[in-house]
């Protein structure tokens, strides 16, 4: 079979992250190929290099070996590749049908022919069996519709190569099923597929071939007939050496954080937490596994108050914590490690000295009364930034100014360095230099060691088998499972995490 | 959106009345009044058709003010030194056209703060020409066409057809606009730059030329604007004769729903009002100071703008730069 996209040693970084490194991945006409991995390993980077919406740093992209032009989307489109986008790239206040034509419109003359646009929407909706209203407005539509329509829009110029970029994110089970027909029979017909998932289950169900993705690199191809689920679930967590970390033995004491039946919306108002209950107990940590998207973001923003919870509630010490209510939340003793550093962690334009006090710059003895007390401040920047290893020029430099990991630390260190009961860390090591990673994994544990309870979320398994004297793993929403650290081997972990029973 | 819908109806009928009472009672007069509205209102409806393309793309300019001064300051004094109307007016729509490239290309190529940009364009355009000038020219303006036949229409032909040539062009304008905005691919697509961006360039359509494209045309419809106001309207130039046109304008595109016939009928109103109060003023039916007169544009200004604030919706990317590569 001639490969109809050929991608040959494509490397793109972005200012300190390195997203894809000399990959290479083939795709022959008729075959449905399921780029696979973790969020962050670089999928979405390098199919929109063959989209022309990333100009990739090296490496060739051929699509019937013709070689694509850096950053040419009206080439590729050209040459028969459409793209189903992750985020919908459609215009909310104009109609179906106006949507679809954009960027070739039918005309009459120098006018748009609208009657004909018109049928030609009703014609491919009904030949791929996708139903959409085209006189519908896009910003009235539910997003299993809208999806519809970004299909179309790529299956409508009679497409050779079909890229989806996760396109049952948002789906229902249904009509995630639907979708997966109609990539079958696109693939029957002759196209090329080649599309992004980190759900298991599609790719046993569609593809052909596997790539697995991780931190940007190609970690191994398969398909579905050399392995199962829990293989693929290995090759995407990865089977890194695990970064030892020295901890003693775990003194649990009584139950600190205690969460009862809780339940979350994501921002789609989909449940994401159902139901949960999750005890974490003074002096230890306990890991929560699962693949990303499983309502682990929700779970930690409804515990902190960032996310309103539907019903169930979380208590800290037996006292019920407030819902929506950070600052509370906070003063309750709850630390909070966020997992977006630059959106929640900081203020990128506020002093290193400003941003180690932000959720208590109004309390003694940072302030009285209406005054900052400015040598509070300095006494206890200049003592976190010796304590916690920040490595800045001075107290006074912005954060925006540090380093991805001296950012971390600098979060770190506001959260550790206060009196606190639990400490919630979200992917506390991402984007982290392998130094600090090993710091701020010590600061964890020493925060266990003075009593904390600690609730670790990481998309990471090699760090919660080392950290976690407990592993949950999280599935849909719910702890599937409850592990003690001497019994979490990794397989099992990674069969709990894809849904699988142990 | 109903509501508004009928507001619109009924004001016009309320005007197309009163305009037919007067009329019956003075017809010299009232077609005088209504001309003078066209006349007044059109350089503030194209000033708002350089917001409207600008914007619909997803530009902010605030630098329509310092357009409209520059191109008729440009247009003035080669129409002064050619002897010639015509050099005058190309020369404005070409200073205007340059005046559009350097917006887009400090707002789009330097990724500049859209505000800032509109900002340097109107403070270049005050200095450079409050520099240059020179008192004493003259220069020649362009001269009315009445068009045969459809000028001897009572009221209408002197309302709409014994006009100065940019009138006509700068209506027939403002018609192509709107029908290319709504019913071709250009429309289509500068919408939904101005919309989302990311649709048009996954779409293949590239938001980079389509924003250059629209800018500069934007400056070249300002620069007749300019035109219009130094060689047809005042016949001279004087240091910020524009006296905030180009503002106004901004607001008439928003009370115009950055549609171009909303905009063309927000600032026929506004020319209607200002023509009614020289009117009455000159008539001596009413004696109201000339300083409260002169300041009835900027206080309309601010009820159009109290009126629609809330009620209206730009187009969702405006003022945003569009990053092509996103981790």
């Amino acid at each position: 079979m001639s490969a109809l996209l050929e991608i040959t040693n494509v490397t793109k970084t972005f200012p300190g992250v390195v997203a894809n490194e000399n990959i290479s991945v083939s795709v022959a006409a008729g075959e449905i190929v399921a780029l696979l991995g973790e969020n962050g390993a670089g999928k979405s980077t390098l199919v929109k290099s063959v989209f022309g919406m990333v100009r990739p740093d090296s490496g060739e992209i051929r699509i019937k070996g013709e070689l694509i032009a850096p950053g040419d989307t009206g080439g590729a489109i050209a040459r028969g590749v459409g793209m189903v986008h992750q985020h919908f790239q459609l215009v909310p206040v104009m109609t179906v049908t106006e949507n679809i034509i954009l960027g070739d419109e039918p005309k009459r003359g120098i006018f748009i022919n609208m009657k004909a646009a018109r049928a030609e929407v009703i014609a491919l909706s009904e030949k791929y069996g996708l139903e959409v209203d085209p006189d519908a407005f896009v910003e009235d539509l539910p997003v299993g519709t809208q999806q519809r329509i970004e299909i179309l829009k790529a299956l409508r110029k009679d497409v050779d190569l079909l890229i989806l970029d996760e396109p049952t994110a948002v789906l229902t089970p249904q009509e995630t099923d639907e979708l997966l027909q109609v990539m079958k029979n696109l693939a029957t017909s002759g196209v090329g597929v080649l599309f992004i998932t980190h759900k298991l289950r599609e790719v046993m169900a569609v593809a052909d071939r596997v790539v697995v993705l991780r931190n940007g690199r190609v970690a191994g191809s398969t398909s579905p007939r050399e392995t199962d689920e829990e293989g693929l679930a290995q090759l995407m967590v990865g089977r890194n050496v695990v970064l030892q970390v020295e901890k003693g033995e775990a003194k649990p004491e009584a139950s600190t954080l205690e969460i009862k039946a809780l339940s979350v919306n994501d921002d789609r108002k989909h449940l994401a937490v159902d139901g949960l209950n999750l005890e974490v107990r003074a002096g230890e940590i306990v890991g929560v596994a699962g693949v990303e998207g499983n309502g682990q973001r929700e779970l930690v923003e409804a515990i902190c108050g960032m996310r309103p919870r539907l019903s169930g509630e979380v208590l800290v010490s037996g006292e019920a914590t407030p819902d929506m209510h950070p600052h509370k939340v906070h003063s309750m003793g709850v630390s909070h490690i966020p997992e977006d550093r630059e959106k929640h962690g900081l203020v990128s334009s506020y002093s290193i000295e400003d941003n180690l006090v932000l959720n208590q710059f109004d309390r003694d003895p940072f302030a009285k009364g209406w005054i900052r007390n400015v040598a509070a401040l300095e006494e206890n920047a200049t003592r976190l930034v010796e304590e916690f290893d920040i490595r800045t020029p001075s107290i006074k430099t912005t954060a925006g100014a540090l380093s991805g990991g001296n950012k971390q630390k600098v979060v770190v260190a506001r959260e550790l360095s206060q009196d606190t009961r639990v400490v919630i860390a979200a992917q506390p090591t991402r984007g982290v230099d392998v130094g600090s990673i090993e710091f701020i994994h010590n600061q964890l544990i020493a925060a266990r060691d003075a009593g904390a309870a600690v609730l670790l979320v990481s998309a990471e398994l090699d760090e919660i088998l080392s950290l976690a004297d407990r592993v949950a793993v999280m599935s849909g929403g719910k702890i599937v499972a409850i592990l003690d650290a001497k019994d979490a081997e990794r397989g099992l972990v990674g069969r709990l995490m894809a849904g699988l029973s142990a | 959106m109903k509501k508004l819908l009928s507001f619109k109806w009924l004001l016009t009928l309320l005007l197309v009345v009163i305009t037919g009472y007067f009329y019956s009672k003075d017809g010299v007069i009232t077609s005088s009044v209504v001309s003078t509205a066209l006349i007044f209102g059109l350089p503030l409806a194209l000033a708002a058709m350089v917001g409207i393309m600008c914007e619909r793309t997803g530009i902010v300019n605030i630098g329509i003010e310092g357009t409209l001064l520059f191109s008729a300051f440009v247009g003035f004094f080669t129409a002064s030194a050619t002897d010639s109307d015509f050099y005058g007016v190309v020369a404005a729509v070409i200073a205007g056209t340059a005046s559009g490239v350097l917006l887009a290309f400090m707002s789009i190529s330097w990724k500049m703060d859209q505000i800032i940009a509109g900002t340097i364009i109107n403070i270049l355009a005050t200095g450079l020409t409050s520099f240059l000038y020179k008192q004493g020219h003259t220069a020649p303006t362009t001269s009315e066409i009445d068009i045969p036949w459809l000028s001897k229409i009572p009221f209408f032909g002197q309302v709409l057809f014994m006009h100065g040539p940019i009138v006509y062009i700068g209506l027939v304008l403002i018609f192509v606009l709107y029908v290319a905005l709504f019913h071709t691919s250009w429309g289509l697509r500068s919408r939904a730059v101005g919309e989302h961006p990311g649709s048009a360039d996954t779409a293949g359509v590239s938001v980079f030329k389509l924003r250059y494209l629209n800018v500069s045309i934007a400056g070249a419809v300002g620069g007749l604007a300019g035109a219009y106001l130094s060689l047809e309207l005042v016949g001279s130039w004087d240091r910020g004769f524009t006296a905030g046109k180009g503002f106004t304008a901004l607001a008439l595109m928003i009370f115009g729903r950055w549609n171009p016939m909303g905009a063309l009928a927000a600032a026929m109103f506004f020319g209607l009002t200002q023509a009614v109060t020289n009117q009455l003023m000159f008539s001596q039916i009413v004696k109201i100071p000339d300083q409260f007169v002169n300041m009835l544009p900027y206080i309309l200004t601010i009820v159009v703008l109290a009126i629609s604030a809330g009620k209206v919706r730009p187009p969702a990317a405006e003022g945003q730069q569009y990053e092509k590569e996103q981790a």
